[in-house]
């Protein structure tokens, strides 16, 4: 897909439907959204458990099996980031958007300030984009892309002091201990680490929605069936 | 005392039999987690090599490292490792004092240079040039300088000489600094808790005496067999744990139970020690055994990060921010709702001035 931002009114760029998001893209945004819901309850209650079971202790499992969703949960979450990185060395431009800003561009700056000045109610008329606006861009990277690889690197940290000094997690991801300091530490950060994504999502949730109703274009359709879709022939 | 007396002539010499010597052996086998063949093997370096001194210094401290080394279970093992160390220099047990106690530390430089081990208890302040621990008329940290660099490897035992510990606590205001901060081009192994295990530390020192180098060392340079596990990992309050069995007031039916202590703050699955396997007073009892969490004791930080009651503690940031991930979090995450509401409904209002003026398309 080479679809260029639409230029004027008759640019036969400007269609009414652009394939913007493909496959891999799509089903690893809904892996990773799933997967950061079951992280997030379950880890929430990994720091603050249920109130105590009675009886005897081998009649339950509670907050094992809370533990183990967390860790498939954090399989799927860490494997399917990795083939999403893979994708944006192979897929289409949108595929690369999150995972850099081009902070180089005075015009990716412009239209981050003009999204700002949209959101802050100033400017009336939202621009048409085809991938992410820079906001949101900026907000993906920071917010997501760069918590992601936080959250794996500390959540495996934390997971190779269970599977033992000297396993595979201990090699590829102890040494993040010492460099938080101590494993209290990375527990806390953790923690922090997953209410900062929380409220990336509850933004990017908002925003979403709010775009599918009053913006010019698809939205929530489009990380779906991948189409993005205008509702005007207008720049 | 001639260059050339083995450990066990040494021993002779303070009145060990050799039926307790080999018996010492195996019992120092057994508690390195080595096979018994290795007790043949530690009799045989001992009965051939040159005693190797041990000065023992002592900066910022409580002490309590060498109130549990020389408590070491086994009356029989703190005996002979006495013989081995206490021969040269250790401020808090040995019969020489004042001038007399400083010359061993020249005698010591001058016929083992390079050739002794240097273990610290205790760490150097560095502000005011050191004024904060004075000995025999000079800053402590002096003193350390002078002697690590003559000695061949350095002991760091306890959280102080390892970590910084209480002293060391925010603002940590005599700037006290752990060992490996302040000699940094010597080797050094980390004996981290407050105080270490008994065990722990005539294990490990007889390692290095016997083997003449450091038992396997972590990334955070603690003996492996010893300091690669969570106290979590093998609590016997485990199966409660994983279960969801809470001691939620120490008043409960729970803690009479005997449930998981994680609630009540017990730092088990962040603290790297001995403690669960090893076991206190000789294998007498620890914290969670007598019904009180672990306080992290042997990890660094453990002093700065708040309550020890609460499992979910301070994040550490220079030891200044008193919040908890929770916290700071549920603000963020409360403002970011907050302000998504605020401006769905500023949307919602000019979208229908915009409609109704049927002005620009949104
Ligand atoms: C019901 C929940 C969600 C909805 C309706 C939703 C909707 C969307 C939409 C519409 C887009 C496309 C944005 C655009 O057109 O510029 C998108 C992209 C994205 N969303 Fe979500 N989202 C949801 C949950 C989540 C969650 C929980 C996360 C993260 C934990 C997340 C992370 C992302 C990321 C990283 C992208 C960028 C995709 C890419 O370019 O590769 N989303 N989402
Ligand atoms: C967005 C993703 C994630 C979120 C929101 C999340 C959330 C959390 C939270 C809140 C905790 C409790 C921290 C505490 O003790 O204070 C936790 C613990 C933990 N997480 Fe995650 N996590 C995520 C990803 C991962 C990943 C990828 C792994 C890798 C295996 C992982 C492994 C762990 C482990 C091992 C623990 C400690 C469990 C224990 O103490 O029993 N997490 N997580
Ligand atoms: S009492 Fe402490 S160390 Fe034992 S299982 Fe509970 S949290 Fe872990
Ligand atoms: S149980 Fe915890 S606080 Fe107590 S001695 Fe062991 S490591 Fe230190």
């Amino acid at each position: 897909m080479n679809s260029k931002v639409a230029s004027g009114p008759h640019d036969p760029a400007n269609q009414r439907a652009v394939y913007v998001f493909e496959a891999p893209v799509r089903l690893w945004h809904w892996l990773h959204a799933f997967s950061f819901a079951a992280l997030a309850v379950t880890g929430y209650l990994i720091a603050n458990p249920l109130p105590s079971l009675a009886g005897e202790a081998s009649d339950h499992f509670l907050m094992g099996d809370i533990r183990l969703i967390h860790f498939i949960s954090a399989y799927v979450f860490a494997i399917g980031f990795a083939v999403r990185v893979y994708w944006a060395l192979v897929g289409n431009r949108y595929a690369r958007e999150i995972f850099y800003l081009p902070f180089w561009r005075p015009s990716w700056w412009k239209g981050l300030f003009y999204e700002i000045g949209f959101y802050l109610f100033l400017t009336r008329r939202q621009h048409k984009m085809l991938g992410h606006n820079p906001l949101a861009q900026a907000a993906m990277f920071f917010l997501n892309t760069l918590v992601t690889i936080f959250m794996i690197g500390t959540g495996f940290a934390l997971y190779s002091e269970g599977l033992g000094i000297d396993s595979w997690a201990d090699r590829m991801f102890g040494w993040v201990i010492p460099l938080i300091g101590d494993s209290e530490g990375v527990h806390d950060w953790h923690n922090l680490g997953m209410w900062v994504m929380l409220t990336f999502v509850i933004i990017h949730i908002y925003m979403a929605v709010r775009a599918d109703i009053i913006g010019r274009e698809s939205s929530v359709s489009t990380i779906i069936g991948g189409w993005r879709m205008f509702k005007d022939d207008q720049p | 005392m001639g260059i050339q007396q083995t450990f066990y002539e040494a021993m002779r010499e303070h009145g060990i039999t050799r039926r307790s010597f080999l018996k010492f052996c195996s019992l120092t086998a057994a508690g390195l987690g080595m096979g018994p063949e290795f007790a043949g093997k530690i009799a045989h370096a001992l009965e051939t090599k040159p005693r190797t001194p041990v000065i023992w210094l002592h900066g910022l401290e409580c002490t309590c490292c060498t109130e549990s080394f020389i408590r070491s279970a086994h009356p029989l093992a703190a005996d002979v490792i006495l013989s081995m160390i206490s021969l040269d220099y250790d401020d808090t047990i040995m019969a020489a004092a004042g001038y007399q106690a400083e010359e061993i530390l020249d005698q010591t430089i001058a016929k083992y240079d390079g050739n002794f081990i240097l273990a610290c208890e205790g760490n150097p302040p560095l502000n005011e040039d050191g004024m904060y621990c004075i000995q025999a008329g000079k800053p402590y940290v002096e003193k350390l300088r002078r002697m690590a660099d003559h000695c061949k490897a350095i002991i760091a035992w306890g959280s102080c000489a390892s970590w910084g510990c209480v002293q060391a606590a925010h603002p940590n205001p005599t700037r006290a600094t752990p060992i490996h901060k302040v000699i940094t081009d010597k080797p050094v192994i980390k004996v981290p808790g407050c105080p270490p295990i008994a065990e722990v530390m005539t294990g490990v020192i007889t390692y290095m005496l016997t083997f003449d180098r450091f038992p396997e060392l972590d990334r955070q340079g603690r003996p492996k067999m010893f300091y690669s596990q969570r106290l979590h990992d093998k609590c016997y309050r485990r199966p409660h744990f994983d279960a969801g069995q809470f001691v939620e007031r120490f008043d409960d039916e729970g803690a009479r139970k005997g449930y998981c202590l994680y609630k009540m703050g017990c730092k088990g699955p962040t603290t790297h020690n001995a403690c669960s396997t090893v076991e206190w007073n000789g294998g007498l009892s620890w914290p969670v055994k007598s019904g009180h969490g672990c306080l992290g004791c042997a990890e660094d930080n453990f002093w700065d990060r708040g309550s020890f009651y609460s499992s979910v503690t301070n994040l550490n940031v220079t030891g200044q921010v008193e919040a908890t991930a929770d916290k700071v979090g549920g603000i963020l995450a409360g403002a970011a709702a907050i302000g998504v509401a605020a401006h769905a409904a500023a949307s919602v209002v000019s979208h229908t001035k915009d409609s109704n003026k049927g002005g620009a398309q949104q």
